[in-house]
């Protein structure tokens, strides 16, 4: 069986609890919206890319703990990379959580290789993730006036 | 049989998650299934496998004989004027879907209302969405009171000349709330309108009489009644569903087809076209001998006892707070934990062997009028116990201590 405590490690709680990144990016270039049906989470990510590097991400709406810990390490994450390496990143992640796990990622991304022994959390983990993502890429020019 | 052994005809429930027992408390989303529903299945796959109404051979003819008294059954247990009232369908979903497309859609013109309420199930908001959208009729919605009991004044005064359709949840899948039916489609038939029960919640849990609550149609599920899954019923008054057209076309729907003129059979079988579910309406039929086999009586004061002693092993817990928990309750426990999504409430409990439903349970517009998003949801059956409640109480106190 797998653990508990290996899917709500310390830091995971800790950003769910105390989230240091929800509110919204100022000025906002990106804007994403992203639905987890099945539990009802709801999330909004904002961005501030300036000259091809993203500035600033915040996050807000509702979710669990797993989710919110998720969007919040993302939000740290990204900052000072371009949205190629947010893809790249997100590849690794998504392999970390669902896939085999043999991956290197940053060290505050590898919190969540717990995730891969519970199936069903792996939608609350990449949320904020494919948010923020279909937000770069559609390229959702948000006025900032 | 005392309650006591009722477990010991559910193999499912004996089993463990990880190193700890399994405490199954989902049983609206699905019940266990007693052993007699699962023999007479594999009875009849091993024995009698045939298809129906269409085969002299004597596999069809007990074939036949099976899935017509499971009809029997169903219809003498709910209390069907005959059997010809019972429809086999795939479940509530279907019955509700056919009432909107076979009887609704052709009847319905723009500035038609049909009326339902905060609390249904999406099932039974959407079909009837789809039917406005085709028809122009408009819905209506009466609205919930905070104990999570239906607001019947507002109901009545949503119920006017206008209003071709009523269709109400007999026990929310969300909350547990059990609606008056029998009064409300009082109401409903003065104003001259059509009414329809989801009877999703009930027919496992609390004695349905179609008679005694005098509705046009009553939507059944097999599998939340200890039966298989795709297997369910519509009843239907036999004259409303004589005129009723057919939904789908096919084979054993007719009595003779022609390129030019083909003719309907009789009701029920103008509704059951194809090869239906066969098995699984034997299992259904074995699932109502189980029923019986308990009684109803037995099986209300069992989950009755069962809620109120899981309200206060819930309400004791500092951070939780029942939702809708109305004095009409099935055994449903819907709650909320401070400081937890739901989600990771489930998860941690699962964890402790104990199986409950979080989300928005398919009823959205209930969640939204509580201000939620989701809940977790305790639901109880026969098979539960006390220890089940005390089980759960340590696994949420559990998950207060984890992330609250």
């Amino acid at each position: 069986m797998s653990d508990l405590r290996e899917l709500y490690l310390e830091m995971v709680t800790d950003h769910a609890k105390n989230p240091r990144h929800r509110g919204k990016a100022e000025p906002c270039t990106h804007i994403g919206t992203g639905n987890n049906p099945l539990c009802g989470d709801k999330i909004v990510v904002t961005v501030s890319v300036n000259d091809g590097i993203i500035e600033l991400v915040k996050f807000d709406g509702e979710g669990c703990a797993i989710s919110t810990a998720s969007a919040d390490l993302m939000a740290e994450i990204l900052v000072g990379k371009t949205p190629d390496e947010a893809t790249s990143l997100f590849t690794g992640f998504h392999e970390l959580v669902a896939g085999e796990g043999n991956v290197d990622v940053p060290k505050k991304l590898a919190v969540f290789s717990g995730v891969r022994e519970f199936p069903m959390r792996v939608k609350c983990a990449t949320l904020a993730w494919h948010t923020v993502l279909s937000a770069l890429e559609q390229g959702n020019e948000v006025s900032t006036e | 049989m005392t309650t006591a052994s009722i477990v010991d005809n559910f193999p499912a429930l004996r089993q463990s998650i990880g190193d700890k027992s399994l405490v199954y408390l989902d049983s609206a989303a699905t019940t266990q299934k007693p052993q007699s529903v699962i023999d007479a299945v594999t009875r009849y796959y091993e024995h009698d496998n045939a298809n129906i109404h269409r085969g002299v051979h004597t596999l069809s003819q007990r074939a036949t004989q099976s899935y017509e008294n499971a009809r029997k059954n169903i219809a003498s247990l709910l209390g069907a004027n005959r059997p010809e009232e019972v429809i086999f369908v795939r479940g509530a979903t279907e019955a509700i879907n056919m009432i909107a497309q076979a009887w609704a859609r052709p009847r319905l013109v723009e500035g038609d209302e049909i009326l339902i309420t905060e609390m249904e199930h999406h099932s039974n908001i959407v079909p009837w969405q789809i039917v406005c959208e085709q028809t122009g009729a408009i819905l209506k919605v009466a609205p919930v009171l905070d104990d999570g009991s239906l607001d019947i004044e507002a109901y009545k005064s949503l119920l006017s000349e206008d209003t071709v359709l009523v269709s109400i949840a007999h026990v929310s899948n969300a909350i547990g709330t059990i609606n008056p039916v029998q009064e409300l489609c009082a109401f409903a038939k003065e104003a001259g309108a059509t009414t329809v029960v989801d009877g999703a919640q009930a027919c496992g849990h609390l004695q349905v009489n179609f008679q005694e609550i005098d509705c046009d149609f009553y939507a059944v599920s097999g599998h939340k009644m200890f039966g298989p899954t795709g297997i369910g019923c519509l009843l239907g008054k036999y004259e409303v569903l004589q005129e009723m057209e057919p939904w789908q076309g096919g084979g054993d729907m007719i009595l003779s087809v022609s390129f030019e003129e083909t003719t309907w059979n009789d009701v029920p079988f103008k509704f059951e076209a194809g090869t239906p579910n066969i098995a699984g309406a034997i299992g259904l039929g074995a699932a109502v001998q189980f029923i019986e086999g308990i009684g109803y009586e037995t099986m209300v004061s069992h989950e009755q006892e069962l809620l109120a002693y899981g309200r206060g092993v819930l309400e004791n817990i500092e951070g939780v707070t029942l939702v809708g928990a109305s004095e009409h309750n099935a055994g449903v426990l819907s709650f909320t934990v401070e400081g937890v999504h739901p989600h990771d409430v489930g998860t941690i409990l699962d964890h402790a062997g104990v199986a409950i439903r979080t989300g928005n349970h398919c009823a959205e517009p209930l969640m939204r009028r509580f201000g939620l998003s989701a809940t977790c949801r305790a639901s109880l059956s026969v098979y539960n116990t006390t220890e089940d409640l005390d089980r759960l109480g340590l696994a949420v106190q559990e998950a207060i201590r984890i992330l609250g």
